[in-house]
């Protein structure tokens, strides 16, 4: 008993010292258990306090995808509300790089249903890389509708791809008001900057004429929509939708029924302006050959934009503000009032013309042979006469020849509202000695005929006349400033006499209207009133003595070797409304091939804008019916 | 007579089912209702209704709330006698699911067993438990100290470890190790045999790492920086940081997480199910489920201490930990502080063995609690 008792207490003593231990070792445990959770619990502290707007943050912008909204790009019309540059519907299929896996093998899908060339597939792979992944690149663009209907139907097998509706430039007018209006195309990397409008596929941006001057105020701004999507890109709904602000529409000062009238008259290699002399608007300019806008919209192929770049009739560029010619016997007016100015010839005072002027060992031929006799400003204006001309240039001097064709426009900004329009040369002595060369008393004798250094454009030539015609310091433009107001006629006078002006323009009436003026051919028909004009021709190389003398005949040359022409005119002579511009390259002569073109133009332009208040357009009265302050266009 | 025979003829002190029943603690059924609850809310939202999980979860629970009484019903002595029979039982299920498994996630862990896919590691991990609890039940704590007298257990850890290293699954091993430990820290096993065995396994890491399968070493890499590899590794654990940190104080509301609902978050039925609840029910919610779990582990801790047989103390501190262990790396998981590893949140995961499991593990521990003053038969020495 006593062992079993000691057996007893021995098993309780080893019990109790076994559950001491366990009881200590479990607290250990137990407390250890429940501190390792509560430090769970300041761990979520961190997560969800501390840092809790961090990760509030990722969350939105795990959930939010932000997608942009192209606003309807500005349209433009002409003076009379009709669209020339209009948008229309364009369905295409876009894809966005965050709902796919791989960009590759869903283009790669894409080419068994609509085959992409491998340029395009480069194209897309580069955009996805350089946009962010919700923005949307366009793969296709102009979907037919069975194109759409292939891909709709494949749609499980083309993650990524959208289709979608945008829409795209459309020119009625095409060729015919292309360097006027010009074009679109897609935007250049470096283009897109800051707007994020820029991004959006389908987005264009003017590229040149009234597209590219005006583009920030057609362009518009862009609106966004907040779409809640899932993890794979699915969209669930729109969280919240601002609109874009839709761009402006631009009025041009063109009529685009004259344009199209001026544009069927002018062949190759010919441009012609038509001003407003009061107000300096463009109601028509026409370079030949022209280009078709509408080919830009889906992409210009590498051939055609090598056969406009390559063409030597330069399709793409506006000769009208961007050709650069030398302005002949048209310069002549400017001329005579630097003369008249400077009061180195009087009005009346005759200058003999034997036919020729020799200037030291020189010898300077007027355009007739057998010379024109005594001759007086009226005169030397009348029949052109070079003589005359030779020696007011040499009596004036070039720089304030210069000085007074800058008046007028030439060899100046012309300020117009086209981008890239020339500013031409008018040529000095400080010109002259800039290039380290001198300047001759030769020099300034060609030059007062219109030949030499100049580089003057139909727009400057234009003005010039516009000017002459006005005695108005009128602007050229092309668009109004807003749609539907009144054209601006409250151009500052010219800061030359008015004695001055009236005699050159009496000048330019006979050359037209007398039977010994150089254009009397030109004359506009009865029932048109009369013009004043003046002829020119520009050699385009040099004459040689010996040709001179063998009875040298311009006509007969090879066509690219024959003289430019070139008339400017104005009309009504009494009112005038209208300066006429026109140059034919490789003409011949200014009264053959430029005179009775200015005037047809001249003609068609009174037919246009008869109205039965009497000619010209009505600049500042509401049509009955028609939108509130639309010139009238309507011919009776 | 014996105890079998005693247990079931003679009803001593009058223990009829009926009074076992009235004998349940039902505090702690009430707090693991309420642990499922919290279950069902957030499965309702990950399943934006209650057909997808929820409604499972519930009949599941309800099927467990029945499995978990009817144990405690039963003897602990009965557990006790039954224990190397049970672990020798989970052996053979890991060697089976090693032969005839299904493939899950690149690893064998699944068996058919009719309608059910038993994890047999799960269920090791309990009977384990038993069995090293009945092992030094049997001993006083000086014979604990002897070497020798733990070779067998030992072993008893290492073999389901390699069988469940073999399918592979790293972290249930680990785990499965970790419970081992812990009854043996429990049954008194001396510090610096803990410390040696640790300073061993701290010297085999980098050998270990260098047998490691490339996912596993993934996991590992990715955890050091999980935005390294933000669309691949690491996307679940970024994503599941945001959901909870988007969360903050009150949460999004229910049905109202976005991270959830969108399906930014990786398997949220399952493993991150907890981030759906912080997300949705902010700290407060976090916190709330994470006392609860702390109530649960405390039940355990409290049943071992007041249990007068040293077999019911064992298994209560090694259910407890195993418990403990589940929610820790879960959590720790979902908040980004441990590697992922595949361990759901027991009651609240979608998942019918992790449930049947966990209250499989709360019958066993009911059962002590209802027999803490049973009389087991005098140590060895």
């Amino acid at each position: 008993m006593a062992k079993a008792g000691g057996g007893m207490r021995g098993v309780r003593r080893e019990e109790e010292q076994r559950r001491g231990v366990f009881t200590r070792r479990a607290l250990l445990l137990g407390l250890g258990q429940v501190g390792a959770l509560g430090f769970l619990g300041t761990r979520l502290w961190k997560l969800q306090m501390e840092e809790g707007e961090r990760y509030a943050t990722l969350a939105e912008e795990n959930r939010l995808s932000a997608r942009l909204l192209s606003p309807p790009r500005g349209r433009i019309m002409d003076r009379n509300g009709v669209v020339v540059a209009g948008n229309r519907l364009n369905w295409r299929a876009l894809l966005v790089a965050e709902q796919t896996q791989d960009v590759s093998a869903t283009l790669e899908t894409f080419t068994k249903i609509v085959p992409l060339q491998d340029w395009e597939k480069g194209r897309i792979e580069r955009e996805v890389r350089r946009r962010r992944r919700f923005v949307p690149v366009a793969v296709r663009e102009f979907l037919t509708w069975e194109e759409m209907a292939r891909i709709e139907v494949n749609a499980p097998d083309l993650p990524g791809i959208v289709i979608d509706v945008g829409t795209t430039r459309l020119y009625p007018e095409a060729e015919h008001l292309a360097h006027i209006v010009g074009y679109v195309a897609p935007p250049a990397e470096r283009d897109v900057g800051n707007d994020p409008l820029l991004e959006l596929p389908g987005v264009r941006v003017g590229r040149s004429g009234v597209e590219r001057q005006h583009d920030l105020l057609m362009r518009g701004r862009a609106g966004a929509v907040q779409l809640e999507v899932n993890a794979v890109g699915r969209v669930i709904r729109e969280v919240e939708r601002r609109e874009g602000v839709p761009g402006q529409d631009v009025q041009l000062t063109v009529d685009s029924v004259l344009q199209r009238t001026l544009r069927n008259k002018i062949e190759e290699g010919t441009s012609a302006v038509v001003l407003d002399c009061r107000s300096g608007e463009v109601l028509a300019m026409a370079s030949q050959p022209s280009f078709d806008p509408n080919l830009f919209n889906s992409g210009v192929s590498a051939e055609q934009w090598r056969e406009w770049t390559r063409n030597r009739a330069t399709p793409l560029i506006n000769k009208c503000t961007n050709g650069l010619y030398a302005p002949g016997s048209t310069f002549k007016m400017v001329v005579a009032l630097a003369a008249l100015e400077a009061r180195v010839v009087s009005p009346g005072e005759r200058i003999s013309c034997p036919g020729y002027m020799d200037l030291g060992e020189s010898r300077f031929h007027c355009w007739s042979r057998y010379g024109h006799g005594g001759v007086d400003l009226r005169a030397g204006i009348k029949h052109s006469c070079d003589v005359y001309f030779y020696e007011l240039a040499k009596r004036v001097g070039i720089d304030r020849i210069a000085n007074m064709g800058n008046r007028f426009g030439l060899g100046v900004d012309p300020e117009i509202d086209l981008p890239g329009a020339r500013k031409g040369l008018m040529p000095t002595r400080a010109w002259r000695a800039a290039q380290g060369k001198g300047w001759s008393l030769g020099d300034t004798v060609v030059h007062g005929i219109g030949q030499g250094f100049y580089q003057l454009t139909p727009l400057q030539l234009a003005t010039m006349t516009a000017r002459l015609a006005s005695g108005r310091m009128v602007v050229p433009h092309v668009t109004r400033a807003i749609a539907g107001r009144p054209a601006r006629t409250d151009w500052p006078t010219m800061a030359v006499s008015d004695r001055d002006l009236r005699l050159v323009r009496d000048g330019m009436w006979a050359v037209v209207n007398e039977g010994d003026g150089t254009a009397h051919a030109s004359k506009l028909p009865a029932g048109y009133g009369n013009m004043g004009g003046k002829t020119g021709s520009v050699q385009v190389r040099r004459v040689t003595r010996e040709q001179r003398e063998r009875g040298y005949k311009t006509e007969n040359l090879p066509r690219e070797y024959r003289p430019h022409a070139l008339f400017v005119a104005f009309a009504p002579f009494e009112n005038p409304q209208y300066a006429v511009s026109v140059i034919v390259e490789h003409g011949n002569s200014g009264a053959g091939a430029a005179g009775p073109l200015a005037r047809d133009i001249l003609v068609e332009t009174f037919n246009r804008f008869r109205t039965p208040a009497g000619p010209g357009p009505r600049v500042a009265e509401a049509q009955p019916g028609g939108a509130p302050g639309v010139p009238a266009a309507t011919t009776r | 007579m014996s105890i079998w025979e005693k247990r079931f003829f003679t009803r001593d002190r009058g223990q009829g089912v009926l009074h076992k029943l009235w004998q349940v603690p039902w505090i702690f059924v009430l707090l693991l209702c309420g642990i499922a609850a919290c279950g069902y809310v957030a499965l309702y939202s990950a399943g934006s209704g209650p057909e997808a999980y929820a409604s499972k979860h519930a009949l599941r629970f309800g099927f467990g709330l029945v499995l978990m009484l009817s144990i405690a019903m039963v003897d602990v002595r009965i557990i006790a006698r039954f224990a190397w029979v049970g672990y020798a039982g989970g052996i053979a299920m890991l060697v089976l699911v090693l032969l005839a498994g299904n493939v899950g996630k690149g690893a064998q862990r699944w068996i058919d067993v009719g309608p059910l896919q038993l994890q047999p590691s799960e269920l090791m991990k309990i009977l384990l438990v038993v069995a090293l609890a009945d092992w030094f039940s049997r001993a006083t704590w000086e014979r604990v100290g002897n070497v020798f007298f733990l070779i067998p257990p030992i072993i008893a850890v290492l073999l389901p470890m390699g069988l469940i290293l073999r399918q592979p699954n790293l972290g249930t091993a680990l785990i499965t190790g970790m419970i081992g430990g812990a009854v043996f820290w429990a049954a008194g096993v001396r510090w610096w045999k803990f410390a040696l065995v640790l300073g061993a396994a701290a010297a085999a890491a980098p050998v270990a790492y260098s047998h490691l399968h490339d996912y596993q070493r993934q996991r590992i890499l990715t955890f050091m920086d999980p935005e390294s590899d933000p669309l691949g590794a690491g996307y679940n654990i970024i994503q599941s940081k945001i959901a909870l940190g988007s969360g903050g104080m009150w949460g999004k509301g229910f049905l109202q997480g976005t991270q959830g609902h969108l399906n930014f978050l990786p398997e949220k039925q399952t493993d991150f199910i907890f981030t759906m609840i912080a997300e949705e029910f902010g700290l407060v919610g976090g916190l709330t489920v994470l006392g609860l779990m702390c109530l649960v582990i405390l039940f355990c801790y409290v049943t071992a201490i007041r249990c007068k047989h040293q077999f019911g103390r064992l298994v209560a501190v090694g259910l407890g930990t195993n418990f403990f262990l589940y929610v820790f790396v879960n959590v720790a998981m979902v908040t980004g502080s441990i590697p992922v590893g595949g361990v759901p949140l027991p009651l609240i995961s979608h998942g019918g063995s992790a449930m049947l499991t966990t209250m499989l593990g709360f019958g066993v521990l009911l059962s002590v609690y209802m027999h803490r003053d049973a009389e087991f038969g005098p140590v060895r020495e």
